[in-house]
């Protein structure tokens, strides 16, 4: 099937229904291997049982960075080649992107209250992951603020595509300035700087959560397009009640 | 499992992720659910989507 044919609402719906119940089944099996894993890693040398915090922690910061890169994506899709399909994408992965960077900061100043001493610093790295989260708001706002979705769609994808400029910014922090937190142990040039004891959980929770992503997304994806179409119905009605 | 002297710590960060993660999921069953039933109420009333309208542009 071509790639094009895809981007046709009604065949999305009938192919993203045909995978959901798949995804949503190796979601929960990964989770559930992935939570095994975690409850027999090892405790950090230095950090005890409290390095067990990375296995939500990380993820969720991983994910609220691709989300972002998503969304610029399908900015692109809806300036360049005004799809709705690209602006569905958007508009569904920004609350997932909100949540799961909601996630990542709480986690965080939770793990960092009895490693640092102290639930918050302004350094780099978390100011720049708070702005993301910001931004999130944002966009969300700006989608409820401008009632024509293609409208809307427009705004909201100027807005992220400046945003993702502070991607860089996050993934860069902790080595272009003096941060509290700690360097990239995982994605970094050279081997991961982490035994595999605490590497193999941490990797399998990453796919169980990016798998919850593309889950939530397909079926979030799928509530917008609904949703468009009962605005259509309801505008249609609306004419016919007026006698146009 | 000895969670040591933090485990309010852990258990609190566990507990954030996992009413985080039900959330998002409650948030797309309901809005799925709703969805659904606003169209089966509009097209059980005879109002269907027009023909000929390119799907591209209307959903």
């Amino acid at each position: 099937m071509p790639l094009i044919d895809l981007a046709n609402p009604t065949r999305f719906l009938t192919l993203s229904g045909r995978i959901l119940p798949w995804l949503s089944a190796a979601t929960l099996i990964v989770f559930a291997y992935g939570i095994v894993q975690v409850i027999g890693a090892p405790n950090d040398y230095q950090q005890g049982a409290t390095a067990k915090i990375m296995y939500i922690h990380v993820p969720a910061a991983w994910l609220s960075m691709f989300i972002w890169g998503t969304m610029s994506i399908a900015a692109l899709g809806t300036l360049v080649w005004r799809h709705p399909l690209a602006d569905v994408a958007a508009k569904a992965a920004a609350p997932i992107g909100a949540a799961l960077t909601l996630q990542c900061l709480i986690t965080g100043s939770l793990w960092g209250r009895p490693m640092w001493g102290t639930y918050w610093v302004w350094d780099g790295r978390l100011t720049s992951v708070l702005v993301l989260f910001l931004m999130y708001l944002g966009v969300l706002a700006l989608w409820r603020t401008i009632e024509e979705p293609a409208r809307a769609a427009r705004a909201v994808a100027v807005l992220t595509l400046v945003g993702a400029l502070n991607l860089p910014i996050i993934k860069f922090s902790v080595d272009w300035w003096s941060t509290l937190h700690q360097p990239a142990s995982v994605l970094r040039l050279g081997a991961p700087a982490m035994h595999s004891s605490i590497l193999t959980p941490l990797l399998v929770m990453g796919l169980a959560f990016f798998l919850l992503f593309f889950t939530l997304h397909l079926a979030a994806m799928r509530n917008e397009i609904m949703r468009r179409r009962v605005r259509t119905l309801m505008l249609m009605q609306a004419d016919a009640a007026a006698g146009h | 499992m000895d969670l040591g002297p933090y485990a309010a710590f852990i258990v609190g960060a566990y507990s954030v992720a996992i009413l985080i993660v039900a959330a998002l999921i409650a948030w797309v069953l309901i809005d799925q659910r709703r969805q659904r039933q606003l169209l089966s109420d509009l097209e059980s009333r005879g109002i269907t989507r027009r023909s000929g309208r390119s799907p591209e542009r209307h959903l």
